[in-house]
């Protein structure tokens, strides 16, 4: 036997289970979507961007093997006898499966007994399940439709350019190559004469007139030689950038809120979560995404996140002051062709009857004509008011950037969202 | 040793380093050449906690394919531990050549001594030395194989996608304990010429299994007697070996991976069998090896203290009606039946005379040694089980006959329970006592080339539950119907099938 190795693995890869891992994700994902989306409307808002315990019934992860059942005769040898003797009787246990202790075979190894296989998902596995399946509406059309946007990418090289692009390496060589090419076979010359005079210098000494004139003629090829330039203008070569158009990836999101008395706390929750929804898918499928709250009785008002969900306002509602703001904004620091646009706005549905019409006009004419989606939410338990009949009436005109909600309890929340952002076959064309 | 009073503690601080490490391993070879351990070379890896993670869930593999039950022990195991309601086992020691062992780098000291004797010498001396090791296990070519293994499987799922490589695992995995031949002894595996000698296999193979089929057309005009001859000749007991050779429906590549659950099955097959020896061994020997170490003024109390607090944590056996039962202890059980046959040779009593004569006062180094070498727990219980060890753990029999109203007690710890108790104790060890008796039994070569497989119950037990859900990956093996008879005395006590049989329409 030869010595012990003695050998430091720590720094070796920790995570060699990371795909069996991810494998085991993969096959259960069914379940591990079904525990996110209940996590998600049991959950308060602020845990949501987070990673989560995920539990599956163990049953559903069997691994099944030949097995005994119960019944048949089994005999058994334990440890620990107090007060057995042999031919003793000892009732068994009121029927049903009190079976246990009678050590068959081997112990099971991975926690059996228990009902739940309990195991935990990070982040980003959590938000990933939470908006599988789901995807931003006119994503694509907006790819199509704005090239606004672009990115320069090397698309190799050009004969022409202008100077900053020059790419030396390409140029020299290309020199290299056209001198070789251009003095090949005046150097094949200058060779056989320099041997010629060579031979000449050796042998004798008084042809000097000959060496002369080699020497001239040598001469004379050397500067022919050294005529073709190191350099010229043909060999340049310049690296070529083309312009590719991008998608615009920085996206605004809208979130307009109703605030006045007749939002209740409860209201208000709800519809902060179906913001906060929005928000994480949003930052998902965009680089850069600002988001602007525009609040609103019967005045509108652009505030800041934390006045947004936690102040309180009193008094009546004019909806249409809202959509104008935003109409305002729009137009002064996102413009359509550079932005892709959302907005999601949460009312319980109360408005002043006088303005439903109002709203429609604008957000007819101005607002949905240049934005990306516009989902409408409304939190209420109640018949529906004026404001839903009027959204309701767009529907069948713009079918794609427009979808109106009820939800009427927090259970609701993200089964609506996943109804406005689920993926629908027939979009494209 | 030394000079009396005087010390040569190799450490007295808990903290290990690779130095000390190394100073443990050279005192403990050297104690374990006195006792002629002959092991496999040493290599013994230092790993972090997570590592240790990583290294239960592949079963103990060094490396092993993909696949998501890797995952989900992975997961079990993460989630316990966070819990803290498993700490990690300090070691985990690949039947290999070198013999690879673990040491986790949170463990004392003391820990890695332990570890070090336990696994590196202990478990060690058992794969190279027991029969079964050598008989079913090639140490040198195992990583090697495990490669090709991993390379192969990750090849197919290139090919044919993960779903389709994932099914057939899940299916191999479910007959995995129906993959080795008990009688038979396996040829070595080598993985070179395992990939050499795959794709020539694959050609064969296929052909085989179109020849059998080719003949069922042929012979259709002639038919006589000689058609009721079975196929299989006889019952099968290694149905993946039965579905690698002769499923008519599968690809090549199926039954390449077929193979490989079957050659990692064989691996571990001695393993399974040899659980109380094999922990009994390498727990007795790390016992007297520390010990040994102390005895020369190696090392201090307080590391031979914590050693003991340590150890008896280990061969502690809770009683039948403690709520920490699950079983026997293999380390209890086998610690015990090792230290007793040291005892029985070093200083036997009038029983022990009794009862092994051939053994009682022989030397004991070589005694243990030919334990070790030529028995599996089941043989081993029946050979050495003596009648102290058995009232030490209060060792009793139990009868559950389902017909009867009453649990029985058959025997106990006295005079006239020892024989009874060891031969019970023993049949417990069986594996093809504990496990369902399920063979192949019969291919309807004439009509719909349906399989047949036979239960034969041990003891009236019936099937589990589960026995649906694996008939169902027996016929993805076999692709055509199967059909399962529990028969007990020539009288069906059970029938399963899959795909279910159409059972008359309901009115």
């Amino acid at each position: 036997m030869g010595l012990t190795h003695i050998i430091d693995r720590r720094l070796n890869g920790k995570n060699k289970s990371a795909v069996n891992r991810e494998r085991f994700l993969r096959r259960y994902r069914q379940h591990i979507k079904k525990a996110v989306s209940d996590a998600v409307s049991k959950r308060s808002i602020t845990d949501i961007e987070r990673g989560d315990n995920i539990s599956i019934p163990s049953k559903d992860l069997d691994e099944p093997t030949f097995r005994s059942g119960h019944g048949g005769l089994r005999e058994t040898v334990n440890p620990g006898n107090k007060d057995f003797t042999t031919g003793d009787r000892i009732a068994k246990p009121s029927k049903g499966q009190g079976e246990q202790g009678s050590g068959q075979g081997e112990a099971s190894d991975s926690g059996e007994g228990v009902d739940e296989f309990v195991f935990q998902i990070s982040q980003e596995e959590f938000l990933d399940c939470m908006f599988e399946d789901l995807e931003l509406p006119n994503l694509v059309k907006k790819q199509l439709k704005d090239t606004t946007s672009f990115k320069y990418q090397r698309a190799g090289y050009s004969n022409q350019g202008n100077p900053a692009k020059i790419n030396v390496v390409r140029s020299l060589q290309k020199a290299y190559g056209r001198r070789l090419a251009l003095t090949g076979k005046k150097r094949e010359s200058l060779k056989k004469l320099e041997l010629k005079l060579m031979d000449l210098e050796s042998s004798t000494e008084d042809d000097t007139t000959e060496i002369r004139t080699l020497k001239l003629k040598i001469e004379k090829f050397k500067t022919r030689i050294k005529k073709i330039p190191w350099i010229d203008d043909v060999d340049l070569k310049f690296n070529q950038h083309v312009k590719i158009a991008l998608p615009s990836t920085s996206a605004v999101m809208f979130c307009l809120m109703d605030v006045s008395g007749s939002m209740s706390k409860m209201h208000k929750d709800i519809a902060k979560r179906f913001y906060i929804l929005l928000y994480l898918f949003l930052k998902r499928n965009y680089k850069k995404i600002d988001v602007i709250f525009i609040r609103h009785h019967t005045s509108a008002k652009e505030v800041d996140e934390e006045e947004f969900f936690y102040s309180r306002e009193t008094g009546g509602t004019i909806v249409s002051s809202a959509l104008k703001l935003m109409n305002d904004i729009i137009k002064q620091r996102y413009p359509a062709i550079d932005w892709n646009i959302y907005a999601a706005q949460a009312s319980d549905g109360d408005n002043w009857n006088g303005d439903s019409p109002l709203c429609l006009k604008v957000l007819r004419e101005d607002i949905l004509p240049q934005i990306q989606y516009f989902a409408y939410i409304e939190i209420t338990k109640l018949e529906h008011q004026s404001l839903w009949d009027e959204y309701e009436s767009l529907s069948p005109e713009f079918p794609d950037n427009f979808a109106i909600q009820t939800i009427s309890n927090e259970s609701e929340i993200y089964p609506v969202f996943r109804e406005l952002f689920s993926r629908k076959e027939s979009h494209h064309g | 040793m030394g000079k009396p009073s005087d010390n040569n503690y190799i450490s007295t601080s808990s903290e290990w380093s690779f130095e000390l490490i190394e100073k443990y391993d050279e005192a403990i070879a050297k104690i374990a050449k006195e006792y002629k351990l002959d092991t496999y070379q040493n290599q013994i890896e230092i790993i972090s906690s997570e590592q240790m993670l990583d290294a239960y869930s592949s079963v103990g593999m060094p490396l092993g394919y993909n696949h998501w039950s890797f995952g989900k022990q992975f997961l079990n195991s993460q989630q316990n531990y966070k819990r803290g309601q498993i700490g990690l086992a300090y070691e985990i020691v690949i039947n290999s050549d070198p013999c690879i062992a673990y040491l986790m780098e949170e463990n004392t000291m003391m820990m890695q001594a332990l570890v070090i004797a336990h696994a590196a010498y202990g478990h060690n001396s058992f794969f190279k030395g027991n029969y079964l090791f050598k008989t079913w296990t090639d140490a040198s070519a195992i990583i090697d194989y495990l490669v090709f293994a991993k390379n192969y499987i990750s090849k197919c799922e290139e090919r044919h996608g993960i779903d389709e490589v994932e099914k057939i695992l899940d299916s191999c995995h479910a007959l995995m304990k129906y993959g080795v031949d008990r009688y038979k002894r396996p040829p070595n595996i080598s993985a070179k010429e395992e990939s050499k000698r795959q794709e020539e296999r694959e050609m064969y193979m296929q052909q085989q299994v179109n020849e059998l089929w080719r003949t069922i057309p042929l012979n259709q005009d002639n038919q006589d007697e000689v058609f009721h001859t079975q196929f299989p000749d006889e019952p099968q007991e290694n149905l993946l070996y039965f579905f690698e050779k002769n499923s008519p429906l599968l690809e090549p590549w199926q039954r390449e991976v077929i193979r490989i659950v079957r050659k990692i099955a064989q691996y571990f097959y001695p393993q399974r069998q040899t659980q109380v020896m094999n922990e009994g061994w390498a727990t007795f020997w790390h016992f007297t090896i520390m010990n040994t170490l102390y005895d020369r003024k190696l090392v201090d109390e307080g590391f031979i203290i914590e050693f003991l607090t340590s150890h008896t944590a280990v061969v502690y056996q809770p009683p039948f009606d403690s709520k920490w039962f699950s079983g026997i202890n293999p380390y209890a059980l086998g610690f015990s039946m090792f230290q007793d046959l040291r005892r029985i040779c070093e200083s036997p009593t009038d029983e022990d005379k009794q009862w092994f004569p051939d053994i009682a006062g022989s030397d004991w180094l070589e005694t243990l040694d030919f334990a070790m070498r030529n028995f599996k727990d089941e043989s081993f219980i029946l050979q050495y089980l003596s009648p102290k060890v058995i009232r030490d753990l209060k060792l009793f029999s139990i009868k559950d006959d389902d017909q009867a109203e009453h649990y029985h007690i058959t025997a106990i710890h006295d005079e006239n329970g020892y024989r009874y108790v060891r031969e019970q104790l023993s049949l417990q060890y069986n594996l093809s006592m504990q496990e369902p008796n399920i063979q192949i039994w019969d291919v309807d070569l004439r009509g719909d080339r349906s399989l047949t497989l036979r239960h034969i119950p041990n003891q009236h037990i019936p099937l589990a539950d589960s026995t649906e859900s694996v008939l169902k990956h027996v016929h993805r093996l076999w692709g055509l119907d199967v059909h399962l008879y529990s028969v007990e005395e020539n009288e069906t006590l059970a029938e399963f099938h899959c795909p279910p049989l159409n059972t008359e329409k309901p009115e």
